[in-house]
C-alpha cells in the first residue's frame, strides 16, 4: 500500500482516505458476485416459460454462488492487515468524453464486504423461503427473475467504486422494487402502491442525481477514492449542499421523513419482497450511502446535524405508526422505518456512530427479515389474512413460526443478550454521549418499540383464538421454516460481532475511530435505564392489550393519538396538501397558459400570416402588364435604395 | 479599342481550348443534336437524342473534373484559376464548382425529360408544338404518338448558357450568356403536352418579362461602361476602387444590372413570373429551370458583385438586405395560401432565393478555417437546394389523375395511405426544404446563416430564421394533408415510373440525406474552390 502523505493525515485525521490496492488473487473474481444474479435474472426473464420448471432453483443457485464468492472474498480480507483491506477491480472504461471519464470498477473494503454477506446471505435465505411461499403462484419464475435482478442491482450499488456506479445500482434497485411491489398486478392497490413508491423515490433520486453532478462539478470525478482524497478542499457551502442532496437521496430510498410515506403501501408486495427489499437490504441503502460518503459528512457539520434530526424524527414517527396498525405487515413496516431511523441517527453522529449504525443495520437485517418471513408464514396459515385482530393463540398451531418469531421479537425490543440489545444499546449510549436530545429520542423509541412489538405478539400468538371457523392454521413447509430457523439463530447470536469490539475495529479502516469521551454516567447505567424503559413498554402493552378484550372489528371510538397513528400521522395528507395539490394547480395553470396564450399567439400569428397571404396574393393577377409594372417598380426601389444609401 | 481599329494586321484571338472544353463539349453536342433532328429517322430520334445528351453532359462533367484538378487546389480560400479567352471567361474554383453542379443536375434533368412511362408511353412534351390547342391537328399529333425531341438540344444550349453565365468575366459575355440560357427556356416552357394553353401563356409571359429585364441589364451594362470605360470585370473593379468617374453612372449601372440578375434568381419584387411559369411549364422543365437557372444566376450575381463591385459593397449591401427580406417574406407568406403544388414550390424557391441572398451579404473572405465565407456557403446551399428541388418536382410528376398531373393540393390528401413510399419521399424533401436537421436543407441554412452572422448581418439572420419558421408551416401543411386527411373522391393515383425518374428521385433523396448528415466533404470542396479570380 502506498504510504499516506503527511498532508492527508493532517487534513483528515478522523476519516481515512480510501486508497485501495489493485485486485489480485481471489479478488479478481469480484465481478462474478454481480454477474451471477444478473445472469440468472437475464435467463429467467428472457427465457420465458421454458424456464418455469427449474427457474426458482436457478434463482436460488445464483444467489447462493454469489454468497460463496462473497464469503471467500471476506475470508481473504480477514487474512490481510487492517490497512490493506481495500481492493479495487477495474472492469472497463465506462464513459470517456472530453474531460469526463468514468471507469466501471468495483471497490471491496470492510464496509462493502459486510454488505455483500448481508445481501447475498439473507437474500439467499429469502430466495429459498420464496420457493415455498410462492409455490402456488403461476408467475413464480418471473418472481425469481425480479428477485435476482434486485440482488444484482443491490450488489452493483454496494460494490461500485464511483458515485455514478452507485447511482446505477440505486436506480436498478428502484426498478426492481417497483416491479416487486406491484407483483400482484391484478390488485389495483398493488399497482397504486408500486406507482407511489416509484414516484416518491424519484424525489430522492433527483437528490442523488444532483449530488452526483455536483460532485463531478466540484471534484471533476465521481470516483470514490479520488474524492475521498480531496474532499476536505471543497468549500463548506458545497460540502453542505452535497451532504443535504445525498441525505435527500437517502431519505427517499430508506423511507425516512419526509419521504417515508411509500414504505407502508409497499407492503402490498409479496412478503418475501417486504423482508428482502423493504426490511433487510434496499431500505438500508440510504444508510450505506451516508457512511460511504463519510469523507463528505465529516466536513459538513450542518448536513450531519440534518441526518441526526431526520433519524430522530423518523424513529419516533415509525414507532408511533407501529402502535396503531392492525395489519401485521404494516406494524413491521412502521418498525422498519423506526429502526432505520436509529441507523440514520447513528450515522449522523459521525465517527463515533458509523460502526454502530452498520452493526444495527446487520442485526436488524437478521431479526427483521426473520419477523417478516414469520409474518408471511402466519399469513400463509391464515389464508393471506393480514389483520391481527383475526389472529390469536397461534402459538399452538404454528410452533416453529412462533418460536422463531419470538427470537426476533426479543432481539428487536432489546432483550439482554439478544443481538438487538447490543446494537441498540450502543446507539443509545453514543447518542447520549453526543447529544442529550438525540439520546432521549432514541431512549423513548426503545420504549415504544417494546410496546408495539409486545402488542403484535399478544394479538398474533397469545391471547384468545379469534379466527373464523373455516380457517385451519397449519405450519409452513420446510423450505419456509428452515430459513426462519437460520434467521432466528442469527437474531439471537448477532451480538457476537461486538465481541472484543470486533466490528468497530473491522470498520476502522473505512470509518475511522475515535476515543470515547468520558460518559457522564458509567455505561452500565445507560444499559439499565434502557432495559427499564423496555420493561415499561412491555408492561404497558400487557396492561392495555392483553388484559382487555380484543374485538374482531377495529374500534372506532378511539383517542385522538390513535386516530393520528392509524392515518400514518397524516403523512399522505401532508404530502397532498403541501405538494400534490399545489403541483396540480401549477400544472393546470401552466396548461391553461399554454392553451390560451402560447397557442393563442401561435394560432393568431398563423391566422394573421394566412390573412396577409390572402390579401397580398391579389397582386398576382396573372396579367403580364401588371407583372411588368411591378418589375419596373422594383427597379425604382433598387435605384432608390442605392441612392438613399449613397446620399445619406 | 481605337488603337486596334487602326492596326492593319488582324490579330487572331487566343482561346485556351483545353480550359474551356466543358463549355465547348456542351455546345458541340447541342449542335450535334440539331443535326440529329435533321438527319435521323423520327422513330429513333428519342433514343439517339437522349443518349447523346446524357453522353455529352457526362463528357462535359469529366472535362470539368480534369480542368478542376488542373487548378492548383488550395484550402486557404485564395483565388486560383485563370482568365481565358481574351478576358471573356474566368475559369476558377467557383466556376468549376458551379459547372460540376450544373452538369450533374442537368444530367438528372435529362432523365426526367426522357421519362415516358408515367404518361402512357410518351414524354411530357407536346406532340406538335405548332398545332393549335384543341384542333384536329393536335389530336392527330397525339394519336400518332409524335413528340418533340428538339427539347434535348434546346436544353443543352440552355445548360451551355448557364455555364458561360456563371463563368463570364465580361459584361458583354455575361449578357450573351444570359440570352443563350434564356431563349431555349422560353421555348421549353411552352411545350407541355397537357394543359397547353397554360403552358403557352407561361412561355409568353416568361419571354416578355425576360426581355423586359434583359433590357434593364443591357442598360446597366451601358451605364457601367460609361463609368469605367470597359466591360471587363477586373477593369470595372479598378475603376470602382479608384473612385474615378461619375458615381451616378456607377450606381445606376449597379441598380439596373441588379434588376436583370435578381429577375433571373426570382427575387422579390422581380418574382412575379415565377409561379405562373413554374406552374405552366412541363414539370420536368420546371425542375430543370428551378434548380439550374438559380444556380447559374447566383454564380453570375456573386461574380459580378464581388469582382466588379466588391469595392462598393457599402453602397449595394443595404439594397440586398431589403431585397432579401422582401424575397423571404413574399416567398414564405404567399406560399401559405397556395392550392397548387407547383405554385407552392415556386414560392418556396422564391423563399430559398431570399435565404441565398442572406448568405450573399455575409463574410466576403474567410479569415481562417473556422469561418465560412459567403461564397462557400452559397455554393453549398445551391447544391443542397438543387437536388431537393429536382427530387421534389420529380415526385410531382408521379401523382396523377385522368387529366395528367394532379397538381391541386386537394388531390394530394391521403397520399400517405395510397402510396406510403411516394408520400414518405415527398415528405422528406419538404422537411429538407423546411430545414429540419438531418437533411441537407438544415446544413445549407446553417451555412448561409453562419456566414451572414459572421459578416455582421445578424439582424438579417434573425428575420431569416423567423421567416423560415413561417416557411416550415406550409411545408408541414402538405405533410399533414398527405398523412392525416382522408382522400377526396377517387383519391390520387400514383404512376409507377421507369428507372429514369426513380433514379433521379433516389439520387436526390441520397444527396439530401448525405449532405444533411455528412456535409463536411462538399462543404470543404466549396471552401477549396476559393475566391473568384480577378
Amino acid at each position: 500500500m502506498v504510504s499516506r502523505t503527511a498532508a492527508h493525515v493532517l487534513l483528515q485525521e478522523s476519516v481515512p482516505v480510501v486508497e485501495p490496492a489493485a485486485a489480485d488473487g481471489v479478488f479478481t473474481l469480484l465481478w462474478l458476485i454481480i454477474a451471477l444474479p444478473a445472469l440468472g435474472s437475464a435467463i429467467l426473464l428472457v427465457g420465458g416459460r421454458r424456464t418455469d420448471p427449474w427457474g426458482h432453483l436457478l434463482g436460488c443457485a445464483t444467489v447462493a454462488a454469489s454468497f460463496l464468492v462473497s464469503l471467500v472474498a471476506f475470508v481473504a480480507l480477514l487474512g490481510r492487515d487492517a490497512e490493506d483491506r481495500s481492493v479495487q477491480q477495474h472492469l472497463f472504461t465506462w464513459i470517456d468524453v472530453f474531460g469526463f471519464q468514468v471507469d466501471a470498477g468495483l471497490l471491496l473494503d470492510p464496509l462493502s464486504a459486510l454488505f455483500l454477506l448481508l445481501v447475498t446471505g439473507v437474500g439467499g435465505l429469502i430466495h429459498v423461503y420464496s420457493i415455498g411461499y410462492m409455490a402456488t403462484d403461476p408467475r413464480r419464475r418471473r418472481f425469481f427473475g425480479y428477485l435476482n435482478l434486485f440482488v444484482a442491482a443491490m450488489l452493483v450499488l454496494v460494490l461500485a467504486d464511483s458515485y455514478l456506479g452507485i447511482f446505477l445500482g440505486w436506480e436498478g434497485v428502484g426498478l426492481a422494487s417497483y416491479l416487486l411491489i406491484g407483483f400482484f398486478q391484478h390488485k389495483p392497490s398493488a399497482a397504486v402502491a408500486a406507482k407511489k413508491a416509484f414516484v416518491v423515490n424519484r424525489v430522492g433520486d433527483i437528490g442523488m442525481a444532483l449530488g452526483v453532478m455536483l460532485l463531478f462539478a466540484t471534484f471533476g470525478t465521481t470516483a470514490i477514492p479520488a474524492i475521498s482524497r480531496v474532499s476536505a478542499e471543497a468549500s463548506d457551502g458545497v460540502l453542505t449542499a452535497l451532504g443535504l442532496l445525498l441525505l435527500l437521496a437517502a431519505c427517499g430510498k430508506s423511507a425516512q421523513f419526509p419521504l417515508q410515506s411509500w414504505l407502508l403501501d409497499a407492503m402490498e408486495g409479496p412478503t418475501p419482497v417486504s423482508a428482502l427489499i423493504h426490511a433487510a437490504t434496499m431500505v438500508t441503502a440510504g444508510v450505506y450511502l451516508i457512511i460511504r460518503s463519510n469523507f463528505i459528512y465529516e466536513n459538513a457539520p450542518v448536513a450531519q446535524t440534518a441526518v441526526v434530526v431526520v433519524g430522530a424524527v423518523t424513529l419516533l414517527w415509525g414507532a408511533a405508526i407501529g402502535c396503531a396498525k392492525d395489519d401485521i405487515k404494516k406494524v413491521l413496516a412502521g418498525s422498519t422505518m423506526s429502526q432505520i431511523g436509529y441507523m440514520m441517527l447513528a450515522a449522523g453522529l459521525g465517527v463515533a456512530g458509523y460502526a454502530f449504525a452498520i452493526f444495527h443495520l446487520l442485526t436488524h437485517g437478521f431479526f427483521k427479515a426473520n419477523m417478516f418471513l414469520g409474518a408471511g408464514s402466519v399469513m400463509h396459515a391464515m389464508d393471506d389474512d393480514v389483520d391481527m385482530r383475526h389472529y390469536g393463540a397461534l402459538r399452538k398451531a404454528l410452533p416453529v413460526t412462533f418460536l422463531t418469531f419470538a427470537m426476533g421479537y426479543l432481539a428487536i425490543i432489546g432483550f439482554p443478550g439478544f443481538s438487538g440489545f447490543w446494537s441498540k444499546d450502543k446507539i443509545i449510549e453514543t447518542a447520549f454521549d453526543q447529544n442529550l436530545y438525540a439520546g432521549l429520542a432514541a431512549l423513548l423509541g426503545a420504549g415504544i418499540t417494546a410496546f408495539y412489538m409486545t402488542r403484535l405478539m399478544i394479538l398474533t400468538f397469545l391471547s384468545e383464538k379469534r379466527w373464523a371457523a373455516e380457517v385451519h392454521p397449519h405450519e409452513s413447509p420446510a423450505t419456509m421454516t428452515v430459513p426462519l430457523v437460520v434467521l432466528a439463530a442469527l437474531s439471537v447470536l448477532g451480538g457476537v460481532l461486538l465481541l472484543g469490539d470486533w466490528i468497530t475495529e473491522w470498520l476502522t479502516p473505512v470509518v475511522g475511530s475515535e476515543e470515547h469521551g468520558e460518559l457522564p454516567l458509567p455505561a452500565i447505567v445507560y444499559t439499565l435505564i434502557v432495559v427499564a424503559v423496555v420493561v415499561v413498554g412491555v408492561a404497558a402493552a400487557v396492561l392495555l392489550v392483553a388484559r382487555r378484550d380484543i374485538p374482531r372489528e377495529q374500534p372506532q371510538q378511539v383517542s385522538l393519538a390513535t386516530r393520528f397513528a392509524r392515518n400514518d400521522l397524516y403523512g399522505d395528507r401532508l404530502n397532498e396538501a403541501l405538494l400534490m395539490r399545489p403541483g396540480d394547480s401549477v400544472v393546470r395553470s401552466m396548461a391553461d397558459f399554454d392553451d390560451r396564450f402560447v397557442d393563442g399567439a401561435v394560432d393568431g400569428s398563423g391566422i394573421a400570416a394566412a390573412g396577409m397571404s390572402n390579401t397580398f396574393r391579389r397582386v398576382q393577377t396573372g396579367y403580364v402588364r401588371s407583372y411588368a409594372l411591378s418589375l419596373f417598380a422594383g427597379a425604382l426601389l433598387v435605384v432608390a435604395a442605392l441612392l438613399a444609401v449613397n446620399l445619406a | 479599342m481605337i488603337a486596334r481599329m487602326t492596326t492593319t494586321e488582324f490579330e487572331a484571338p487566343q482561346v485556351e481550348y483545353g480550359t474551356v472544353s466543358p463549355l465547348l463539349i456542351v455546345f458541340g453536342v447541342a449542335l450535334l443534336g440539331v443535326l440529329v433532328e435533321a438527319l435521323v429517322d423520327r422513330r429513333r430520334r428519342y433514343l439517339v437524342q437522349s443518349v447523346l445528351s446524357l453522353a455529352g453532359l457526362a463528357g462535359a462533367f469529366a472535362a470539368t473534373v480534369v480542368v478542376a484538378t488542373g487548378l492548383t487546389g488550395r484550402a486557404d480560400g485564395a483565388a486560383h484559376g485563370s482568365v481565358v479567352a481574351e478576358g471573356a471567361i474566368a475559369v476558377d474554383g467557383p466556376s468549376v464548382f458551379l459547372w460540376g453542379t450544373l452538369l450533374a443536375l442537368s444530367f438528372t434533368s435529362v432523365l426526367l425529360f426522357a421519362e415516358r412511362r408515367v404518361d402512357g408511353g410518351v414524354t411530357a412534351f407536346a406532340g406538335q408544338a405548332a398545332a393549335l390547342p384543341g384542333t384536329e391537328a393536335e389530336r392527330q399529333a397525339s394519336t400518332r404518338g409524335l413528340e418533340h425531341t428538339e427539347v434535348y438540344p434546346l436544353m443543352l444550349f440552355a445548360v451551355g448558357g448557364m455555364m458561360l453565365f456563371a463563368a463570364s468575366n465580361d459584361l458583354l459575355t455575361m449578357f450573351v450568356a444570359l440570352e443563350v440560357l434564356s431563349l431555349p427556356l422560353y421555348l421549353l416552357c411552352g411545350l407541355a403536352r397537357r394543359r397547353r394553353l397554360l403552358s403557352q401563356e407561361a412561355a409568353l409571359k416568361y419571354f416578355m418579362l425576360g426581355a423586359f429585364s434583359s433590357g434593364f441589364f443591357l442598360y446597366g451594362v451601358a451605364l457601367v461602361y460609361g463609368y469605367a470605360g470597359s466591360t471587363n470585370l477586373a477593369a470595372i473593379a479598378q475603376a470602382v476602387s479608384g473612385r474615378i468617374g461619375s458615381q451616378g453612372l456607377l450606381l445606376g449601372g449597379i441598380a439596373l444590372l441588379a434588376v436583370g440578375m435578381l429577375f433571373k434568381v426570382g427575387a422579390a419584387p422581380f418574382h412575379a413570373w415565377t409561379p405562373d411559369v413554374y406552374q405552366g411549364a412541363p414539370t420536368a422543365v420546371t425542375a430543370f429551370m428551378a434548380a439550374c437557372t438559380k444556380i447559374a444566376a447566383f454564380g453570375a450575381l456573386l461574380r459580378l458583385f464581388y469582382v466588379a463591385f466588391g469595392g462598393a459593397q457599402r453602397d449595394w449591401a443595404p439594397m440586398i438586405w431589403i431585397i432579401a427580406v422582401l424575397t423571404m417574406a413574399v416567398g414564405s407568406l404567399f406560399a401559405l395560401t397556395q392550392s397548387d403544388i407547383k405554385r407552392m414550390l415556386a414560392y418556396s424557391s422564391i423563399a430559398h432565393a431570399g435565404f441565398l441572398l442572406v448568405g450573399f451579404v455575409g463574410l466576403q473572405q474567410a479569415a481562417d478555417g473556422s469561418t465560412i465565407s459567403s461564397l462557400q456557403s452559397v455554393l453549398f446551399y445551391l447544391v443542397t437546394y438543387g437536388f431537393m428541388t429536382i427530387g421534389a418536382f420529380g415526385v410531382v410528376t408521379l401523382v396523377r389523375d385522368a387529366g395528367g398531373e394532379a397538381n391541386h393540393l386537394s388531390r394530394w390528401a391521403g397520399l400517405g395511405k395510397e402510396s406510403p413510399v411516394v408520400a414518405g419521399v415527398f415528405a422528406f424533401f419538404l422537411l429538407g426544404m423546411a430545414g429540419i436537421p438531418l437533411t441537407s436543407g438544415f446544413t445549407g441554412k446553417w451555412a448561409v446563416f453562419t456566414s451572414a452572422a459572421q459578416g455582421g448581418a445578424w439582424p438579417l439572420v434573425v428575420v431569416a430564421v423567423l421567416l423560415s419558421v413561417v416557411a416550415a408551416f406550409f411545408y408541414l401543411r402538405v405533410i399533414v394533408l398527405m398523412y392525416f386527411s382522408d382522400p377526396v373522391g377517387e383519391g390520387p393515383t400514383v404512376a409507377v415510373p421507369s428507372i429514369l425518374t426513380t433514379a433521379v428521385i433516389a439520387v436526390a433523396v441520397a444527396a439530401t440525406l448525405v449532405l444533411g448528415v455528412l456535409p463536411g466533404p462538399v462543404l470543404d470542396l466549396a471552401g477549396t474552390a476559393g475566391a473568384f479570380v480577378r
